[in-house]
């Protein structure tokens, strides 16, 4: 995956912030309608939904269960697989760092630019938002260019580190630093997009009587705007971790660079699975990598859709 | 003092923008000079030095026609997947969220649960099941390997969900449905006008999602002739000499790309996503958003 797929989504990046309970206390749907209407709009999507989301999440647990070995041991096998831990190290490890990182710097930057003039801001938020049209491989290739010490528009700060030679750069015990700088140009400009607006929700009155207390700037964020928009930086916390360990385009295509040696196919736990299943043919340990890897996407979901309540279901 | 203090911390505050928007401006400025140069200038000049108009073409006929014209090949694969999946999202999503939002029937929250859930979780993690799945049903190799999960879209049915539920006056599908409309003509002659914009909206972000996505079609095509632009990319790096030195060696037969052929390449496969990126900005904002706070 592209860690882009931040509101997206990531995809990527599609889910940014949804709905603060919209369309929060309206109706029940016209009684009047027929039943069987309903069943009609939603027939082609339920067909999709069923083939392409819940059949081959059934059809991976089953293939991860019913390995000849017995229950289960499509697991053991992945566990005790000596490239399983390393992978999701290093995912764990990106992640982290990732968050961490994009968590100060996306609610300091968006603080900071809601307190310039709306127009200055606007052009802040667009030029941070731009990079995330080159989400997936292009944007993994423009920071080989600006990793590489004899093109880089940054090659005063490469040679500033210690790094000549483009090899030194992405060397292995940088790769984890390197894909959260990625991840973060890519996704940061659309999570300050979403925090942004969702300060804008903050009643202008009640940043006017905070003012008149005597709170300035910097105390106003910190302790009026900060905690209102609380909800939304668990959101990106939560929904950026379980993107993050699907780590999959930037160790592949860097991969793809000879020189970048120090990449694995299976660095993080989306590629060993791939790398089993396309080098080995072990579709059921490929299976159970995926299991434990949807398991996580899973149960984040469940928790912000069910626990969350940043979803409108009425 | 106080002053001075408040001086301070607004110096800091505009420098740290500064670096930041560096940080995120500075490899876009890069890579749209880079075609203009040659790769021993891009090494020598400035790197926010403009090179010549005709280095920049000479750099786009190069890439251009590189391997029997693969990029074009790579273009087109991009425009049927993305196209096809975009097109197909949008018949499926526009009615289910009407659906969901207007009418009744057994099972419709625990169908938008269920929704919300797919929708919330990273794409990616269904990319291997997925690949089981389509190996299975023998659809491995085919464009509807891709076309199929790409119009799978379930953001796309709760963004249209929210816009019926929020938009629509439930008293003008009444007022049709008194006048002898049935469910159909209510949605194609009342709905279906008024939804234009949550459908541009739906397309938007189904065709963003599809063109940039690179691990399904990584996982689902195996030959040159399928891989769409994503994968593309990710070949011509094996052809680009200072990433692969190996490939310049004197004699060898293969031909060698440089940095700013490559550069092209991006420039070429991020192009349509940009420009909808550019000219839909606040729509895809508006988006992200779901109508819900104020700008």
């Amino acid at each position: 995956m592209s860690v882009s797929s931040t509101p997206t989504a990531p995809g990527g990046r599609v889910i940014a912030r949804r709905g603060s309970r919209v369309g929060a206390g309206r109706e029940r749907p016209p009684a009047g309608t027929s039943p069987t209407a309903g069943y009609f709009f939603v027939a082609l999507y339920v067909v999709l939904l069923v083939l392409l989301g819940i059949a081959p999440v059934v059809y991976a647990v089953d293939l991860a269960l019913s390995n000849q070995g017995g229950l289960g041991t499509s697991f053991v096998d992945a566990f005790r697989d000596y490239r399983f831990v390393p992978a999701f190290e290093h995912v764990l490890e990106f992640t982290g760092l990732w968050l961490v990182s994009q968590t100060i710097l996306v609610v300091g930057l968006t603080l900071m630019l809601h307190n310039l003039a709306r127009r200055v801001g606007a052009a802040f938020r667009f030029l941070f938002y731009i990079p995330g049209a080159l989400a997936g491989a292009a944007s993994v290739i423009v920071w080989l260019f600006m990793l590489d010490p004899s093109a880089s528009p940054f090659a005063f700060i490469l040679h500033w580190l210690g790094y000549a030679q483009f090899d030194n750069t992405i060397a292995p015990g940088n790769l984890t630093f390197i894909f959260a700088i990625m991840a973060f140009w890519i996704g940061a400009g659309g999570w300050i997009v979403v925090m942004y607006g969702a300060l804008n929700n903050i009643p202008h009155e009640l940043l006017e009587s905070a003012q008149i207390d005597g709170a300035n700037a910097f105390k106003t964020a910190l302790w009026i705007k900060l905690p209102l928009i609380r909800k939304w930086v668990v959101y990106m916390l939560v929904l950026s971790f379980a993107g993050g360990t699907q780590l999959f385009v930037e160790p592949t295509v860097l991969g793809s660079a000879a020189l970048g040696v120090g990449v694995s196919k299976y660095w993080s736990p989306n590629q060993l699975a791939w790398f089993v299943a396309s080098q080995y043919d072990n579709v059921d340990e490929a299976a159970a990598i995926a299991v434990v890897l949807l398991v996580f996407g899973l149960a984040v979901a469940a928790i912000l859709v069910w626990r969350g309540r940043l979803f409108e279901v009425e | 003092m106080a002053l001075n203090q408040r001086h301070l911390m607004r110096v800091v505050g505009l420098a740290v923008l500064l670096i930041v928007t560096a940080f995120f401006v500075v490899p876009m400025i890069w890579l749209f000079l880079a075609p203009t140069k040659t790769d021993g200038q891009l090494l020598t000049e400035s790197p926010f030095a403009f090179g010549s108009l005709s280095t920049l073409f000479h750099t786009f006929h190069r890439i251009i026609t590189y391997g029997d014209d693969s990029l074009v090949i790579w273009l087109k694969n991009s425009a049927i997947y993305s196209f096809g999946g975009t097109a197909l999202a949008i018949v499926a999503a526009i009615p289910a969220g009407y659906g969901l939002a207007l009418t009744h029937f057994i099972g419709r929250r625990a169908l938008l649960s269920i929704t919300l859930v797919v929708m919330i979780m990273p794409a990616t993690a269904l990319v291997l099941p997925l690949f089981l799945e389509i190996n299975k049903l023998g659809l491995y190799g085919t464009i509807w390997s891709l076309i199929l999960p790409f119009g799978f879209f379930p953001f796309g049915v709760y963004l249209t969900y929210i816009y019926f539920s929020s938009t629509i006056p439930k008293d003008l599908l009444a007022a049709a449905r008194i006048d002898g409309a049935g469910e159909w003509n209510v949605f194609r002659y009342i709905a279906l006008p008024l939804a234009r914009p949550i459908v541009a909206l739906v397309g938007f972000f189904a065709f963003v999602a599809s063109w940039n996505n690179f691990f399904l079609p990584f996982v689902m095509t195996y030959d040159n002739s399928q891989y769409p632009l994503q994968i593309g990319l990710q070949q011509l790096i094996g052809s680009t000499a200072s990433f692969n030195p190996a490939n310049y060696s004197a004699g060898s037969s293969i031909v060698v790309l440089h940095r700013p052929d490559l550069a092209m390449a991006v420039i070429i496969a991020v192009a349509p996503v940009l420009i909808v990126f550019l000219f839909a900005q606040r729509a895809l904002v508006s988006g992200m958003l779901a109508g819900a706070t104020k700008e």
